[in-house]
């Protein structure tokens, strides 16, 4: 297993508050991660730093061997992108508008851009389920909708890297199964997914690599059918579960017992 | 919504159709201005004496062409000029109240313009110098001021308000100190005026405008970016402090050239760029059809403002104060509506 993006004993922080201290996380190239583990234990926080939207207090990120922060800013945008929580559209744009702005890193300066970014916005669109609604401003569309349309814009990105902050967060059950399903197809064509997820069981189903993190802390890493019993959900969550294998894809499932 | 699009070589760039057709006619718009305050005067010129005057010189045409067109130009460059500021820092602060004359850097400039005349000859290069100094200088204080609410939102307009207002008292208190003949002429400009303006007073602050303007053209691709919000603007690769820095230059610079010649006029810089946007529907706030619009719309304050009382000519900055107090009571009923 090689990585070519990885936390090296970072310690995080917003000013004097410290979120995590001492993580270290090697993201698997090709594989799906899931980051797992309470509110505010630190998952968006260790996203954020991986994709240099914070500068860790000590330690560092790596992309191939070289910190993330000496990266210049569209090289790093064309190698990794992010989806972030509780994105805002600026108003009346459509759908193809907000979509081909995930081409900026591949634009010169002025903006002007090539026939390689129209077919990027085209074919995130398509992968994103969202080509109908090209023409459409987004602030009509509904939450599961306009969170598809952001997933394409991030697609528009070309990134081999996809990290992203609870993108199933505010979708119905079907949208969130399609998009994790989404997610094992992109890693199936050879991106490299990071995912903060809420659902252990949807996590340890689609997932190739789990990251357990508990007070700024990773409490375990690898496989699912590794890391997740019930001791784990017990110290992570602090919740009593019986896990038991998943009917139909074997991976383990998780039924709490409370 | 279809776009339009160019293609140079390998190189492609979209554009909304809605807008170039918004934007041109704008254009006609000034243009059919343009002509109807270059025959305007004591006595009406038909639109084939303006024609002859332009193209084909002679002393007939020396009132169009010295005094009545270095007029016009100014106020389709000032225009423009300050609706493209309002449309930087609308889009910096993300809030259409935030434009230069309602967050205090026009009266920044108008600051740094007295002390150029009081303290200094008032040399054209010093007046265009000390406004665009003034201006950053309001413009960093109110930064500073806003420093932990960061450096948008309803806040950092409030305290914009706030400075404004203190540096009116300030800009009132110089003039009151000047000399009897500074002060007059101060107080004259301080209404915002284009009265009198010849082609020796506006040939340099053209030039600067022009360089403003071709640092906006650099920077505007990154500053729509940057209208998806910090982070994604981020992650796709935007230098934020940096594109923030080059914009508030660029904003203030606008706006301060445009003060150091006329003084400050109100209300451009601040309606010009929601109606641009409101009349192409475009995102964000869009910098072409809010420096036409500003073009459109102070060569037609300046028309009013001579017609009004004629054949007095009133400050243009009367007209666009008495207009802009009306939409700024308007906007402020909207914004707390929201809340």
């Amino acid at each position: 297993m090689t990585s070519r993006l990885i936390a090296e004993d970072v310690t995080l922080g917003y000013g004097e508050r410290v979120v995590s201290t001492g993580v270290s996380l090697a993201v698997p190239d090709g594989a799906f991660t899931a980051i797992v583990g309470p509110n505010a234990c630190g998952k968006s926080t260790l996203l954020k730093a991986m994709v240099r939207l914070l500068t860790p207090a000590s330690g560092a990120v790596r992309l191939d061997g070289r910190d993330v922060a000496e990266h210049r800013p569209k090289p790093f945008a064309r190698q990794v992108g992010f989806l972030p929580q509780g994105l805002v559209a600026p108003e009346n744009i459509v759908v193809r508008r907000l979509v081909a702005r995930g081409r900026y890193p591949h634009q010169s300066l002025l903006g002007t851009g090539t026939a390689a970014d129209e077919e990027a916005v085209r074919s995130a669109m398509a992968v994103a389920g969202v080509t109908d609604l090209a023409e459409r401003p987004v602030e009509e569309l509904s939450g599961g909708q306009r969170q598809r349309v952001w997933i394409a814009m991030v697609l528009a990105q070309e990134t081999p890297y996809l990290l992203l902050d609870e993108p199933t967060t505010f979708l119905d059950i079907t949208h969130q199964y399609e998009l994790l399903a989404l997610f094992a197809r992109l890693r199936d064509e050879g991106r490299t997914v990071v995912a903060v997820l809420h659902d252990i069981n949807q996590a340890c189903r689609f997932a190739d690599h789990i990251v357990a993190m508990k007070a700024g802390r990773v409490v375990a890493q690898g496989p699912p059918a590794d890391v997740v019993d019930a001791d784990l959900m017990r110290e992570v969550f602090g919740l009593p579960s019986v896990v038991m294998p998943n009917p139909v894809t074997g991976t383990p499932m998780v039924v709490p017992t409370v | 919504m279809s776009t339009v699009t160019l293609r140079t070589g390998r190189f492609l760039v979209q554009i909304e159709r809605r807008t170039a057709v918004v934007s041109a006619g704008l254009v006609t718009a000034a243009a059919a201005l343009a002509l109807l305050a270059l025959s305007h005067g004591p006595q009406w010129a038909t639109p084939a004496e303006v024609f002859d005057a332009l193209f084909r010189g002679g002393d007939a045409g020396f009132v169009i062409r010295e005094w009545r067109l270095p007029r016009v130009v100014a106020a389709l460059i000032f225009g423009a000029s300050l609706g493209l500021a309002g449309a930087v820092f609308q889009n910096l602060t993300r809030n259409a109240l935030g434009s230069p004359d309602v967050i205090g850097l026009d009266a920044g400039a108008y600051t740094g313009a007295l002390v150029a005349i009081t303290l200094l000859n008032g040399t054209a290069g010093q007046l265009a110098a000390g406004s665009v100094a003034g201006g950053l200088l309001a413009a960093a204080l109110i930064y500073l001021l806003s420093l932990d609410s960061g450096l948008s939102g309803v806040r950092l307009v409030v305290i914009g308000i706030a400075v404004n207002a203190m540096l009116t008292a300030l800009n009132s208190w110089i003039v009151l100190r000047a000399e009897i003949d500074v002060a007059l002429a101060a107080t004259g400009w301080n209404a915002g005026s284009l009265n009198g303006v010849d082609w020796a007073e506006v040939r340099l602050p053209f030039v600067v405008i022009g360089l403003f303007v071709l640092l906006l053209v650099v920077v505007s691709h990154a500053m729509h970016q940057a209208a998806l919000g910090d982070e994604i603007a981020r992650t796709t690769g935007v230098r934020l402090g940096r594109l923030r820095l080059l914009l508030v230059l660029a904003g203030v610079g606008c706006t301060a050239t445009v003060t150091a010649v006329a003084g400050p006029v109100v209300f451009i810089a601040l309606a010009a760029p929601q109606i641009g946007r409101r009349l192409a529907r475009a995102a964000g706030v869009p910098l072409v059809p809010a420096a036409l619009t500003g073009a459109v719309l102070l060569l037609a304050a300046d028309l009013v403002a001579q017609m009004l009382l004629a054949p007095v000519a009133l400050p243009v900055g009367v007209v666009t104060t008495a207009i802009g107090g009306c939409y700024l009571i308007w906007l402020l009923g909207m914004e707390v509506k929201r809340r």
